[in-house]
């Protein structure tokens, strides 16, 4: 059995239609989980008082706005190779919720700086990558809507895909490319982060847990969202063709 | 309700904001799905009476 099976959309629909209710309970599940784990049952920060909870929602959100975006890149690009309409419209599905969540993680970042930086908003590398990665974001989905064709407007949003991932990548290393700027490093990232000698810099495990699980409801919440407008995308699709058919017949 | 000090405006804000965006996207996308759903059966119902 080969993967490229399912970019049969009659296939792609009878997985994705026994896998969604699943997917959605789980992703539910561990994101109340983790949400009320990090907000009710962990202790506040003895630098940062209780915006340490923030990090329960800014740090899965802005993982998931850049992954969004290499998602998007490897569907687009199997669209340019391969001509699969699913992964062309799974690519258009993902870039709503990719937005949503560099929304998210701009919005708690600024509530977040404004008490530890003082500011809510500085032109720092990672913030300004963010900021037009959001920009990215809105343009693919407006390129998406402008362009009749559909075909014409999965081949330029590939191509505008591999433009902007120029930005998801500065997004997520800006930190290391230019040292300067308000916004820190990687927390989690870090080999040592969670098992390192250095208390001082150590994420503890009290935080690290229920961060781990809220990352994990991310995820599942994105491959939830993913499935399900790639299921609208589909059945647009088919309705499109259908009404043509009424048409000419 | 755990006790959030000075910054209990900002970590609510920041839930509140983030909460109501993620319900909303989620809530924007079942609903598109079911109207678009609910279209198509429409369609293929009228093609299979023809």
């Amino acid at each position: 059995m080969s993967l490229w099976e399912y970019a049969n959309p009659v296939k792609f629909m009878r997985l994705s239609g026994a896998v969604l209710p699943w997917v959605s309970v789980l992703a539910g599940v561990s994101i109340t989980a983790a949400l009320f784990w990090g907000f009710f049952l962990t202790p506040d920060d003895f630098k940062q008082g209780s915006t340490v909870k923030i990090i329960f929602i800014h740090v899965p959100a802005a993982m998931l706005a850049i992954n969004a975006w290499f998602m998007m890149l490897v569907a687009s690009l199997i669209w340019v190779i391969r001509r699969h309409h699913v992964s062309a419209l799974a690519a258009r599905a993902a870039a709503p919720i990719g937005f949503v969540m560099t929304l998210v993680a701009l919005i708690t970042g600024a509530v977040w700086g404004q008490p530890m930086w003082g500011t809510w908003w500085a032109w720092d590398p990672r913030l300004t990558s963010f900021l037009i990665l959001a920009l990215f974001y809105l343009g693919y989905m407006a390129l998406w809507e402008a362009v009749e064709n559909p075909d014409t407007a999965a081949d330029l949003t590939s191509v505008l895909c591999l433009v902007g991932t120029v930005f998801a990548i500065l997004s997520r290393y800006a930190v290391n490319f230019w040292n300067q700027g308000l916004h820190q490093g990687a927390s989690i990232g870090r080999v040592d982060a969670v098992t390192g000698a250095d208390t001082a810099e150590k994420v503890s495990n009290v935080y690290f847990y229920p961060l781990a699980l809220s990352i994990l409801g991310f995820f599942l919440l994105f491959v939830m969202l993913v499935l399900l407008r790639t299921r609208t995308e589909i059945r647009v699709r088919r309705t499109s063709a259908l009404l043509a058919r009424e048409r000419i017949g | 309700m755990p006790e959030l000090g000075d910054y209990a405006f900002e970590v609510l804000l920041a839930y509140g904001v983030s909460i109501a965006l993620i319900l909303a996207l989620v809530g924007a996308s079942i609903w598109r799905a079911k109207r678009v759903t609910r279209a198509l059966r429409e369609i293929e119902a009228r093609r299979d009476q023809s």
